[in-house]
C-alpha cells in the first residue's frame, strides 16, 4: 500500500486549503508544448507567404527585362530564343488554358449536378452507399493516370469518330473531356453537400403543395442550394485550371491562340512543366518566365478561391 | 367541387394517381436522366480500369517490378520508381503527421478566437486551392535552391508534405471536432490540464478518424506528379532510393509513369505505362482499402 | 422582513421566526462554509446570466440550487469549479471566496481549483475508455502517489458501483447502462479525493430507479464531500438537499427575449418548502408557476 494519509482522511484538513494549494503550478512543458503546435498552424501562412514572395520575386525579374503589356497583350509564346528572338505573350498559354476548363466545366457541371440531384433527392440510401465511394474512387484517380487514359483512349476515340485529319494526336477535346471527369466528383459531392443541407421542411412544405419530385429537386431544392452549387463549380473550375499532367500528356506543348478544340495547344500547367524540365537552366530569362506563368496562375485559382468561399458564406448564412 | 361529393373526388385523386399522365412521364425522363448522369462517373471509371488492365497487365511481371529503368522498353521496370514513391511515402508521413495534427490540435483546441487565428483557417482553406504545380514552383525555389537540398528526395518530400499539410489538417480537425465536447469538459473537471485532457482523451479518441484523413492524403501525394517534375525528379535512376539517403536524387512511380507515356513506342507509350499505372492504383487501393477498415473498425457512437 | 401570511397547505409546520439578513442569507448558520458568494453577477457575451448573487455553501452539507429553466442554475454552479472560464465571453463581478479564498483572485489557478472542486454533468460523459482507466485518469494527471488500484476500488465502492463492474474492470465505460455510467462519472470525480463535489442535473437522463440509487449515493457522500446539486426536479431538492436556494429568471428591462437569473432565497430546505418567505419561491414550490 503506497496511499498517503492525505486520500485516507475522510475530511478535508482547513490547512489544506490554503491560497498557495489554489495557485498556479508552473508548466514550463506546456508552453513548450502550445508554441510547437501554433508553429505546426502557423507554418501554413510561411508557406501562402512563401508561395507569394517566390512567384512575385522571380516573376518581377522577369518583369523588369519583359513589359507587362507585352506579356498580357503579345499573342505569341516562344520563351526559348531568350530576349532577342522570344516572344513572351502569355495569352496562347491562357487560351489554352480556358480552352481545356471551359470543356470540362461544360462536361462537368451537368453531370456533376445530375449525380447530385440524383444522389440527394432520388438515390436510396443503399445505393448511395454504393454510388459515392465510386465516385471518391474516380476523383482519387491520379491524373497521369487520367492524361494516359486521355492520350491512349480518348484521343483515339475522337480521332476514330472526327477523322485523323481534324483531331490532332495532341488536343485540347481529349484533355477537357478526361478533365470534366476528373473534377465531376468534386461538383457532384460540394454540389450534393449543399442540397443535402436544404432543410426537409422546405420539401415537406412544397410536396404538401402537390408539387412532384422533378418540381422539388428542380424549382425548390436547387434553388434554394445555389450558392453551394455555385460555389462547387467554381471550386471545381479552379481545379481544372491548376491541373496539370493531364494536359502536359494529352494536349501538347505547342502554345496556340485558337479556339478549336482538337488543335494542339499548351495550357500554362503544361508550360511550367515543359520549361523546368531542363530546358530552363535557373537564371535564364527562361527559368524566370515560369515563375511569371507561375504567378499568373496562382492569381486566377485563388481568386476563384475565394469567390467560391464568397458563395460558401452566402449559403451558411442562410442555412 | 361540390362538398356533397368528397368521395368522387377522392376517386378522381386515386384513379390520378393510378394512371400515368403527361406528368408522370417527365417524372420519369428526369429521373432517368439524373441517373444517367450518375451512372456515367461510374461507366468511365470501370473503362479507365479495363483500359488499364488490356493496356498494362500483359507487361507486368516479376521482371518489370524488378528492374531498373532501361531504353529498351523489354527490359525496363520500375523498381526504383517503387523504391522512390516508398521513400517518398516514409518520409512525408514523417513529416506531415506530426506538423498537420500539431497544426489542428492548435486550432480546433487551443487557438484564441482572434483575428490571427482566422487568419490561419482561411489561409489553409486557399493553400487547399492552389495547384500542386505551385507547390513545385515553391519546392525548386525554397528546397532546392534556397536551402540547397538540391534536385534531392529530402526536397522531393518537402513539398509534398507542404501539399497534403492542408488535407490532414482538415481532416484532423473534423476529427477533433467530432470528439464531443463533454469528453473535455469532463476532463478539466478533474483538474486535468488541457493538454493533458487534448493528449490522454481528446486525440486518442480522434486518432482512428486522423489517421483515416492521413493515409487518403498519403494516397493522393503517392499520386502527385506536377510537383515532383518541377522539382527535378529524375525519369530513370539505375539504383534504389532509400529514406535515409536524403541528399540523393531520387524518381517516383508518376514521374516513371510520365516518363513511359511521354516516348514514341507502344511498348513503353501503353505497355509500360499501363503495368506501371497497375503497379501504382494497386497501391493506392491498398491504402484506401486500410483506410476505410480503419473507418469502419473504430467508427465510434458516442 | 416576515412573509405574509398565505393559505398554506394543512401539513405545513409553522416556522420559527428568525433573524434574516438583508441579504439572502440562510437563517441558520450551520457549519463552516466551504464557498461565500457576494454579489455575483456573470456575464456572458456582455449581457448579464445571474445577477447580484449573496450565498453561503456549508461543509459536508448537500446544497441544491433550484428554480425555472434559464434562471441561471447551471451558469451559477459552474461558477465554484470555474467551468465558465472555458466559454471565452463569460466574465464574472462579484466574489466567490472558497474557503476564505477568492477563488477569481489572479493567482489562482483554475486548474488547481477543479483538482479540489469535481464536477458531475447533466448527461453522463465517461471517456470512451474502459472502466478502470476512467476512474484512474484523475489521479495520474493530478500526478497522486497513490495505489491506483485501489483508488480505483475505494472510488467504485464509494460510488456504489463496485459490485456491478469489479470484475469487468476492462470493458469499455460505454458498455454500462446510463446510471451505471452517470455512478462511475462519480467514481471518477471522487478518486482525485476533491473537497466539494459539483452535480449539474445528474438526474436528468436517468429513470427513476437510477435516479434513486444515486440519490441515495448523495447522501452517503455528503458525510465527506460538500455537495452542490442543480435540479429542476423539485422532489428531488426536497429529498436530498439539507439547504435550497431558489433562482428565477427575470425578463431584463430592455429587452424581452433576455431573461436574468435572480437569487430569491436562500434557506434550509424545510423552510424553503414549507414555509417560504417569498412568496415567488412559494409560488414555485407548490407548482403554481414553472
Amino acid at each position: 500500500m503506497t496511499t498517503t494519509p492525505r486520500v485516507e482522511a475522510p475530511g478535508r484538513p482547513q490547512a489544506q486549503t490554503s491560497a498557495r494549494l489554489l495557485s498556479a503550478r508552473p508548466r514550463p512543458g506546456e508552453k513548450v508544448v502550445l508554441g510547437a503546435l501554433w508553429l505546426c498552424g502557423a507554418l501554413s501562412i510561411l508557406t501562402t507567404v512563401g508561395i507569394v514572395v517566390v512567384l512575385f520575386v522571380d516573376a518581377s525579374v522577369f518583369f523588369r527585362q519583359v513589359s507587362i503589356v507585352d506579356f498580357l497583350s503579345d499573342t505569341a509564346w516562344h520563351p526559348f530564343g531568350g530576349l532577342e528572338t522570344g516572344r513572351f505573350g502569355v495569352l496562347p498559354l491562357v487560351t489554352g488554358t480556358l480552352l481545356v476548363t471551359a470543356i470540362a466545366v461544360v462536361l462537368a457541371v451537368p453531370l456533376g449536378l445530375g449525380s447530385a440531384l440524383y444522389l440527394s433527392e432520388y438515390a436510396p440510401t443503399r445505393v448511395r452507399r454504393i454510388l459515392k465511394p465510386i465516385l471518391e474512387i474516380l476523383a482519387g484517380v491520379p491524373t497521369v493516370v487520367l492524361g494516359f487514359f486521355a492520350l491512349l483512349f480518348v484521343t483515339p476515340l475522337l480521332r476514330a469518330l472526327f477523322g485523323v485529319s481534324t483531331v490532332n494526336i495532341f488536343n485540347a477535346a481529349s484533355a477537357g473531356i478526361v478533365m470534366g471527369i476528373m473534377i465531376m466528383p468534386t461538383i457532384a459531392s460540394l454540389s450534393e453537400d449543399a442540397l443535402s443541407a436544404v432543410p426537409g421542411a422546405l420539401r415537406e412544405g412544397a410536396y404538401g403543395l402537390g408539387a412532384t419530385k422533378r418540381q422539388v429537386a428542380l424549382k425548390v431544392v436547387t434553388p434554394a442550394a445555389l450558392s453551394g452549387v455555385v460555389a462547387a463549380i467554381i471550386l471545381g473550375m479552379g481545379r481544372a485550371i491548376g491541373e496539370t499532367m493531364i494536359v502536359a500528356i494529352a494536349a501538347g506543348n505547342l502554345p496556340t491562340l485558337t479556339a478549336n478544340p482538337f488543335s494542339q495547344i499548351q495550357t500554362m500547367t503544361a508550360y511550367i512543366v515543359q520549361a523546368v524540365g531542363g530546358e530552363s537552366p535557373r537564371g535564364t530569362l527562361s527559368y524566370q518566365s515560369i515563375f511569371a506563368v507561375g504567378a499568373l496562375l496562382f492569381l486566377m485559382t485563388f481568386a476563384l478561391n475565394v469567390l467560391a468561399q464568397r458563395f460558401v458564406r452566402r449559403f451558411r448564412e442562410v442555412y | 367541387m361540390a362538398l356533397s361529393t368528397p368521395q368522387k373526388a377522392t376517386r378522381a385523386a386515386v384513379v390520378r394517381l393510378q394512371r400515368g399522365s403527361g406528368r408522370d412521364v417527365k417524372e420519369r425522363a428526369f429521373a432517368g436522366l439524373l441517373l444517367a448522369a450518375t451512372a456515367v462517373g461510374v461507366i468511365v471509371l470501370a473503362v479507365l480500369l479495363v483500359d488499364i488492365l488490356v493496356d498494362g497487365l500483359g507487361r507486368l511481371n516479376w521482371q518489370f517490378l524488378t528492374a531498373y529503368a532501361s531504353r529498351f522498353p523489354e527490359r525496363t521496370g520500375v523498381r526504383s520508381g517503387i523504391t522512390g514513391s516508398l521513400s517518398l511515402m516514409v518520409l512525408v508521413a514523417l513529416m506531415s503527421i506530426p506538423l498537420g495534427v500539431g497544426a489542428a490540435l492548435y486550432l480546433e483546441e487551443f487557438a484564441p478566437d482572434n483575428r490571427f487565428t482566422r487568419l490561419m483557417e482561411a489561409n489553409i482553406a486557399n493553400l487547399a486551392g492552389v495547384p500542386s504545380v505551385v507547390y513545385g514552383l515553391l519546392g525548386v525555389a525554397v528546397f532546392v535552391y534556397l536551402f540547397e537540398f538540391g534536385r534531392s528526395l529530402l526536397a522531393g518530400a518537402a513539398t509534398l508534405t507542404l501539399l497534403i499539410l492542408p488535407v490532414i489538417i482538415v481532416a484532423g480537425r473534423e476529427s477533433l471536432r467530432a470528439v464531443p465536447p463533454a469528453i473535455r469538459d469532463a476532463g478539466l473537471a478533474l483538474g486535468a490540464t488541457p493538454w493533458q485532457v487534448t493528449s490522454r482523451q481528446v486525440l486518442p479518441a480522434a486518432l482512428p478518424g486522423i489517421l483515416t484523413g492521413t493515409i487518403l492524403a498519403l494516397s493522393r501525394a503517392i499520386g502527385e506528379t506536377a510537383p515532383l517534375l518541377v522539382i527535378g525528379a529524375l525519369f530513370s535512376r539505375r539504383s534504389d532510393n532509400e529514406p535515409w539517403n536524403l541528399l540523393e536524387s531520387f524518381t517516383a512511380l508518376p514521374v516513371q509513369i510520365f516518363n513511359f507515356v511521354s516516348r514514341p513506342q507502344e511498348a513503353f507509350k501503353v505497355e509500360a505505362a499501363g503495368a506501371a499505372i497497375i503497379v501504382l492504383m494497386v497501391a493506392l487501393l491498398a491504402m484506401n482499402s486500410v483506410a476505410i477498415v480503419l473507418r469502419n473498425r473504430f467508427a465510434r457512437r458516442w | 422582513m416576515n412573509h405574509a401570511p398565505t393559505a398554506a397547505p394543512a401539513d405545513r409546520t409553522p416556522a420559527a421566526p428568525a433573524e434574516v439578513p438583508d441579504r439572502a442569507q440562510a437563517t441558520d448558520p450551520g457549519p463552516a462554509a466551504v464557498f461565500d458568494v457576494e454579489g455575483l453577477t456573470v456575464f456572458y457575451g456582455g449581457r448579464a446570466a445571474v445577477r447580484d448573487v449573496d450565498l453561503a455553501i456549508r461543509q459536508h452539507e448537500i446544497t441544491a440550487i433550484i428554480g425555472p429553466s434559464g434562471c441561471g442554475k447551471s451558469t451559477l454552479l459552474r461558477c465554484f469549479n470555474r467551468m465558465n472560464d472555458l466559454i471565452p465571453e463569460a466574465r464574472i463581478e462579484g466574489r466567490v471566496a472558497y474557503h476564505g479564498h477568492d477563488l477569481y483572485a489572479p493567482e489562482v489557478d483554475p486548474v488547481q481549483v477543479r483538482r479540489r472542486i469535481g464536477m458531475v454533468f447533466q448527461k453522463p460523459n465517461p471517456f470512451p475508455k474502459s472502466i478502470y482507466d476512467n476512474v484512474a485518469f484523475g489521479p495520474k494527471v493530478n500526478a497522486m502517489k497513490v495505489d491506483l488500484d485501489e483508488v480505483v476500488e475505494r472510488s467504485l465502492k464509494r460510488a456504489a458501483l463496485w459490485d456491478e463492474v469489479k470484475g469487468k474492470l476492462r470493458d469499455s465505460a460505454y458498455s454500462l447502462s446510463g446510471g451505471q455510467q452517470q455512478r462511475l462519472c462519480i467514481a471518477r470525480a471522487i478518486a482525485v479525493d476533491p473537497d466539494v463535489i459539483l452535480m449539474d442535473e445528474p438526474c436528468s437522463a436517468l429513470d427513476p430507479i437510477a435516479t434513486a440509487r444515486i440519490e441515495d449515493l448523495m447522501r452517503e457522500l455528503s458525510e465527506r464531500y460538500t455537495i452542490v446539486i442543480v435540479t429542476h426536479n423539485m422532489q428531488q431538492a426536497a429529498r436530498v438537499s439539507d439547504r435550497t436556494a431558489f433562482l428565477t429568471a427575470e425578463v431584463a428591462a430592455d429587452d424581452d427575449d433576455h431573461r436574468i437569473g435572480r437569487l430569491v432565497e436562500y434557506d434550509l430546505t424545510e423552510t424553503i418548502f414549507k414555509n417560504p418567505s417569498d412568496p415567488r419561491t412559494e409560488d414555485y414550490v407548490t407548482g403554481r408557476f414553472g
